[in-house]
């Protein structure tokens, strides 16, 4: 197995407020890695950071195995990196295939090249096993868990080799979940992506990731393999962490 | 997961349950029904047509050539105005000043044309662009520095009203003399379809760029989720300001063959804030929704057309032209309800 991404020692201020203190964290060629941790851990400055949203104060990173100072968005994405965010960046009003394809069109000069894009698309899907009836159909008309899909569908096919899933369960029902967890799984069967996933959830990480880090006050203070811990041990951890800040106040 | 979504064919032909057992006569009226909920241009079409035909009856010189002729040049300035308002609207953004660049334009060529002695055609391209820089400015204000385009253009309408008033000092001017032959004949004569004509070339035009073009779905894009957009890495601020510039550049081609059509460059063309309230009347009328991200321009230039054909027809029958304006508004307000309502059907999958 061979290391797809590497923190370390990343911090990240925001003036007085520390969201990251000393962040490290790698993720293996193929592997699921659930991030865990409670509102204000630094979940989500943790995820800017990779995907290039934000810059870290202090620390390094490595993509695939070269030091690497991520300028942007678009530059993180062309190493590879892309986010599938919770507002989907989808546009309601267009269909799936134009969705799966937005700005990055087949042209048949100087028009759409439509036929091939409904092909493409439906091809990517099906090989994907997203179940999507008819690609023709604007995305407004699909399940919350169907746009998901596709929007990490979208990702897959744009050559994502690192991809962030910000919540992908939340706000969804069990069988929409289950769309997306065997989405995921299926990622996983085919090792191309390595994905990170944050999530509340902690039966559906342990469901589908190979591995949990626990996020807290800014520090990456927990890392173990799915199969060595238990819904159990993740609970206590994050309870125990209440119930010392509550005594530390009285 | 696919029995949650009910999908619909657009030839609806064999997806719902039971179709066969159905006579031959219900299928019909149900293809009808779902190509009426599907296409947006429908509904304002047979507007058009029953007005045509309600005329007809009750004065039959409705159509006559002359008649249509009236009709045709009546809609033909609002339906390429309505064009770029449709391209503006669908991208989130609106234009007021479209009005005054109507007016301004056939000025400008007046002015390259008489007082610069530039050559006809170049005088007429002149002004374009500068009615195209105009369209970049209310673009630049609207995008850039994040002032809505509603208000950015009605301070552009007044400036340019000022300006409009200023340099003519308020009196109407000749058609140069240069063009004052095949050019106004070719673009605005007032006999003759040349100013159809070329409504109907820019309206099919723009409805392929609207549906078959890169440009149009990232207008579409762009106004139906611009964080979305934005992140798929469109550029959002050139398409905006593109539909700034295009919905200038039209009302500036209407507005100088509108002068020709009247043979007087008139300060007042078109009537200044008249133009884009038609102009957006026709656009909403033809199906295009004020939130962004759906449109239609085919459905604009029925909208100027069912506008024509109402206050033709007022004036045929015999009726002042103070309640057209009543027929207007109730026209707008029941074509938007009807528009939520359907929109709200084609969402839901039901058609």
């Amino acid at each position: 197995m061979s290391e797809v991404l590497r923190m370390e020692h990343i911090a990240k201020k925001f003036g007085a407020l520390t969201a990251l203190r000393d962040v490290n964290l790698h993720l293996e060629q193929g592997e699921v890695l659930g991030l865990i941790g409670d509102n204000g851990a630094g979940k989500s400055t943790l995820i800017k950071i990779i995907c290039g949203y934000h810059r870290p104060d202090g620390g390094r990173l490595f993509v695939n195995g070269t030091e690497m100072s991520l300028r942007s968005v678009d530059h993180a994405r062309s190493v590879g990196i892309d986010t599938v965010y919770q507002d989907l960046a989808l546009v309601n009003e267009l269909s799936v295939y134009h969705n799966m394809f937005l700005n990055r069109e087949r042209i048949r000069w100087p028009f759409l090249n439509n036929a091939k894009m409904r092909r493409l698309a439906k091809e990517h899907l099906d090989d994907m096993g997203v179940n999507i009836p008819d690609v023709t159909v604007e995305v407004a008309k699909l399940s919350g868990g169907q746009r998901q899909a596709i929007a990490v569908a979208r990702s897959v096919y744009s050559d994502a080799t690192i991809l962030l899933l910000d919540e992908p369960l939340a706000a969804m029902g069990a069988k929409e979940g289950a769309l997306i967890l065997d989405l995921v799984h299926d990622l996983k069967r085919r090792g191309k992506v390595s994905i990170i996933i944050i999530a509340h959830n902690y039966a559906q990480v342990l469901d589908v990731c190979d591995r949990v880090n626990l996020l807290q006050h800014g520090e990456i203070t927990f890392d173990k393999a799915t199969s060595d811990t238990s819904m159990q041990e993740l609970t206590d951890l994050v309870v125990s962490e209440y119930r010392t800040a509550r005594a530390r106040r009285s | 997961m696919s029995d949650d979504v009910k999908v619909v064919e657009p030839s609806g032909s064999t997806d719902s349950t039971g179709t066969t057992a159905q006579p031959k006569t219900r299928r019909i009226l149900t293809l009808v029904r779902d190509t009426f909920l599907q296409r947006r241009e429908a509904s304002v079409l047979i507007v058009a047509l029953a007005l045509m035909a309600y005329f007809e009856y009750n004065r039959s010189i409705f159509l006559t050539q002359s008649n249509l002729l009236n009709i045709a040049q009546a809609t033909a300035p609002i339906a390429i105005v309505a064009t770029g308002i449709v391209l503006l609207l669908i991208s989130g953004e609106i234009d007021l000043s479209v009005g005054m660049t109507f007016a301004l334009a056939p000025f400008l060529m007046h002015y390259f044309a008489d007082f610069y002695s530039v050559p006809a055609i170049p005088a007429i391209l002149l002004s374009l662009i500068v009615a195209a820089g105009i369209g970049w400015l209310n673009g630049f204000i609207s995008i850039v520095l994040r002032v809505p385009s509603f208000v950015t253009t009605l301070g552009t309408f007044y400036a340019l009203q000022g300006f409009v008033l200023t340099t003519s000092h308020a009196y109407p001017a000749e058609i140069p003399k240069s063009m004052d032959g095949k050019i106004r004949e070719w673009i605005g004569p007032p006999t003759g379809w040349s100013e159809l004509i070329w409504a109907v070339a820019i309206v099919v035009f723009f409805q392929i760029v609207l549906t078959r073009t890169r440009w149009g779905l990232h207008t579409i894009s762009v106004g139906g989720n611009i964080v979305g957009a934005t992140e798929a890495g469109i550029k959002s601020r050139r398409i905006k300001i593109g539909n700034f510039m295009i919905a200038s550049v039209l009302a500036g081609f209407a507005g100088i063959a509108e002068a020709f059509r009247v043979h007087t460059i008139d300060p007042n063309l078109g009537g200044g804030a008249q133009i884009p309230f038609l102009a957006i009347s026709a656009a909403v009328i033809g199906g295009t929704a004020l939130a962004g991200g759906s449109g239609t321009v085919a459905g604009a230039f029925l909208g100027a057309l069912v506008l024509a054909e109402l206050q033709n027809g007022f004036n045929l029958i015999g009726i002042s032209a103070n309640p057209y304006f009543l027929i207007l508004g109730g026209a707008i307000l029941v074509s938007m309800i009807a528009n939520q309502y359907l929109s709200r059907l084609r969402r839901t999958g039901r058609t």
